[in-house]
């Protein structure tokens, strides 16, 4: 199932009412920000950018295409805000020095399978998330939750699960009165 | 900021930049919830000087999508989504029961309404004499006619949707303001059952707008309600503490009052606290709108040579009979599709065995859950799996589930109360608020019949049950009511049928706590309407 721009934009979920503000949403008008400009003397967002994508090819499900734009698009969100884009700037900066440790290259160049076992090795996968605690802790709130609240809050994260308004995605009021589709 | 800001990002606004008095004030409100909020905008309105004093900050509405991703992320605890603070609301529960006072309650500009679910019924007329009616309990000295015109106005200043299907309901005078929200697919599953066992199913009131209201969006289905509306087409008390200051009230954030000074028949000023130091609001009336935990609290904390069991406690009953309303539930697993977790809302119940209550049984009403189960992002979000494995894990917990809750009547007892542990102190230094909560065998016998009846809807609709509460491990549905009681005997109540306390005659009480009793609906339209009646004595003093 391919992740579209409307679930991006699902995902990046802050539109006043009814996706009003969609339609004026271009990846031009977030390059040009001034917020995308101060944060890049600070973070290193496409490190961010291409860490994440690579994450994100591990913890989505395989029939989930349209990965590379959705995350961008997500992350576009969250970088906006200082402190956010500085944790997981140290985030991912911890997982490549480990990853560059264990593996010798770093987090993004590894193979699917690398990457899917460095996650594990780190512990990210039976680590409660937390924004403040260990690395283990960290990786899962910064890397695999960050990426997982993304995909199932949007539409077409919701649909494979079966519910195409999920929580935290403002569907409007139709889809709780329809009955399954047959 | 465009995109979804995260979790961390929400933090108090930066409030009042003067956080000292103002000078001739008319009315000092304190407390700045539903309650507060509409009276101070009803007595600006009428031209009065009024300050509103609010314990905890103002919230940037624009916070509230970062809010909701505390609530949805396993990393937040609940009291983390409207920046709770275990020393500031620090409390006891020394009671038989357990009482969690912090999980459904905000300090701050809203209060609890920005957490709170929205469901708002009137309550019906053999709520207003229970003793004569079902002869338990204390009858109100109002009955449900001198409230109804209050009741209408209530709903408007809240806006609320809803249906006139309901035939167990009080009478009324119009329709509601707005339409009901339609029932849900898993209601249409629950009504089969229902026909089949005889019980009438009927739309909910919702403090939720299903229209544009009030310069406030329709509601567009964020699915979490409680206890966070982004769109902010959930109504919260924001609504009139902003309209208050739109017509000239002062709103003080972060001004917990301390201590209330008084002489033998009046209060003279409300000391305080701030960031910046403490403060003495002085006024010619005072309404106290603090909820049913911290209102007494306030009074008690107020004690004094004349008062020494504490302020307008003549009666020896402020901080007793402390009510909730408890919790009885049941749900499972269908072998079909639900649909669960659209909306955070409900949008049927049955009030069918309301009016059947008497000394044994409470009066109780039915709800039809629509968010029975798990949420896939919330489930996301804490498994030890990823990729197909967690969509599979997904695929497998969701989609199923159908739900039924209730919520049961327990009588006011005067050995449940709140009180202060002197034992343990604020981060002001204060005594905390005790909730000794006990909960009486009506009640607990009334619970075991509704699961009874829950049981036997379940099992018509064919579910197989996965779970349910009952008398051993009820809770509260975090409706405070009863501290400062309402009677016209001053040595049985605190408060008289005007709001005012019987001891000083420039303090009224605008809360669920002077509930004599609590019925089983949801107790703020009932607050609101009560806030609308203590403006008018207000008024007819200042």
């Amino acid at each position: 199932m391919e992740l579209t721009r409307r679930d991006a934009v699902a995902a990046l979920a802050a539109l006043g009412v009814g996706g009003a503000a969609v339609a004026g949403l271009d990846r031009s008008d977030w390059g040009a920000s001034g917020d995308a400009d101060a944060r890049a003397e600070t973070v290193d967002a496409d490190r961010i950018r291409e860490t994440l994508l690579a994450a994100a090819e591990v913890v989505y499900p395989r029939e989930v295409t349209g990965i590379e734009e959705f995350v961008g698009a997500f992350l576009e969100g969250r970088l906006e805000d200082p402190t956010h884009a500085t944790a997981l700037d140290e985030t991912v900066a911890k997982v490549d020095e480990l990853a560059e440790a264990w593996y010798g290259a770093r987090f993004a160049t590894l193979s699917a399978g690398g990457r899917e076992s460095f996650l594990r090795e780190v512990g990210a996968d039976t680590a409660d998330e937390d924004p403040d605690g260990t690395t283990a802790e960290r990786v899962r709130y910064y890397v695999v939750n960050e990426l997982l609240l993304a995909l199932y809050a949007s539409p077409t994260g919701g649909e494979l699960v079966g519910i195409e308004n999920p929580q935290g995605h403002p569907g409007g009021m139709d889809t709780y009165q329809r009955g399954p589709e047959p | 900021m465009s995109g979804r800001p995260p979790a961390e990002s929400a933090s108090p606004a930066d409030g009042a930049a003067d956080r000292s008095p103002v000078e001739d004030a008319d009315v000092c409100v304190i407390g700045a919830g539903p309650a507060g909020g509409i009276v101070a905008e009803r007595l600006a309105q009428a031209g009065r000087e009024v300050v509103v004093l609010e314990a905890g900050p103002r919230f940037d509405f624009d916070d509230r999508l970062a809010r909701q991703e505390r609530a949805i992320r396993p990393a937040y605890d609940r009291p983390d989504v409207w920046d709770g603070d275990p020393e500031r609301d620090a409390h006891s529960a020394s009671g038989e029961w357990f009482y969690p006072l912090n999980h459904a309650r905000v300090k701050g500009v809203g209060g609890s309404t920005l957490h709170w679910q929205g469901m708002v019924m009137r309550l019906h007329e053999d709520d207003f004499r229970s003793e004569t009616a079902r002869g338990v309990g204390v009858d109100w000295p109002l009955e449900y006619d001198d409230l109804r015109p209050y009741y209408a106005e209530a709903e408007r200043e809240l806006g609320v949707a809803g249906g006139e299907d309901n035939p167990f309901a009080p009478p009324r005078e119009e329709p509601f303001p707005m339409e009901a929200f339609p029932p849900s697919y898993s209601d249409g599953l629950f009504a089969e059952a229902c026909d089949e066992l005889g019980i009438e199913m009927h739309s909910v009131p919702n403090a939720r707008n299903s229209e544009p209201y009030d310069d406030r969006s329709a509601c567009v289905g964020y699915g979490t309600c409680q206890p966070v509306c982004p769109s902010g087409a959930k109504y919260d008390a924001t609504v009139h503490v902003e309209r208050a200051e739109s017509k000239g009230a002062t709103v003080i954030d972060r001004a917990p009052v301390q201590r209330l000074e008084h002489g033998p028949d009046a209060i003279d000023a409300a000391v305080y606290a701030t960031p910046d130091g403490e403060y003495r609001q002085a006024a010619d009336a005072f309404v106290i709108a603090c909820g049913g935990v911290e209102t007494p609290r306030l009074l008690l904390l107020s004690e004094s040579s004349h008062y020494p069991d504490g302020l307008a406690n003549s009666s020896g009953l402020v901080g007793r009979y402390f009510m909730d309303h408890l919790f009885a539930g049941m749900g499972g697993l269908l072998d079909e599709p639900t649909r669960q977790n659209h909306v955070g809302f409900l949008t049927s119940e049955s009030h069918q065995f309301y009016d059947g209550a008497d000394a044994e049984f409470a009066p109780f009403k039915l709800e039809f859950f629509n968010y029975d189960g798990p949420s896939p992002v919330e489930m996301a979000l804490s498994g030890d799996d990823w990729g197909d494995d967690l969509l599979e894990r997904l695929r497998s917990e969701y989609g199923n589930h159908v739900g039924l809750g209730a919520l049961v009547e327990q009588l006011p007892r005067e050995d449940s109360y709140v009180a202060l542990d002197y034992d343990r102190t604020d981060d002001r230094g204060n005594p905390v608020p005790d909730v000794h909560w006990n909960v009486g065998d009506r009640a607990l016998r009334t619970i075991e019949r509704v699961n009874e009846i829950q049981r036997e809807l379940l099992e018509e609709l064919g579910a197989e049950i996965t779970w349910q509460v009952g008398p051993e491990d009820t809770g509260p549905a975090y409706h405070h009511m009863g501290t400062t009681r309402m009677g016209t005997d001053p040595t049985e109540s605190v408060v008289g049928p005007d709001l005012r306390t019987h001891d000083l005659e420039n303090c009224w009480i605008a809360s669920s706590s002077v509930f004599p009793t609590g019925g089983a609906m949801n107790p703020t339209l009932t607050i609101a309407t009560l806030a609308l009646k203590a403006t008018d004595h207000v008024l007819e003093s200042v």
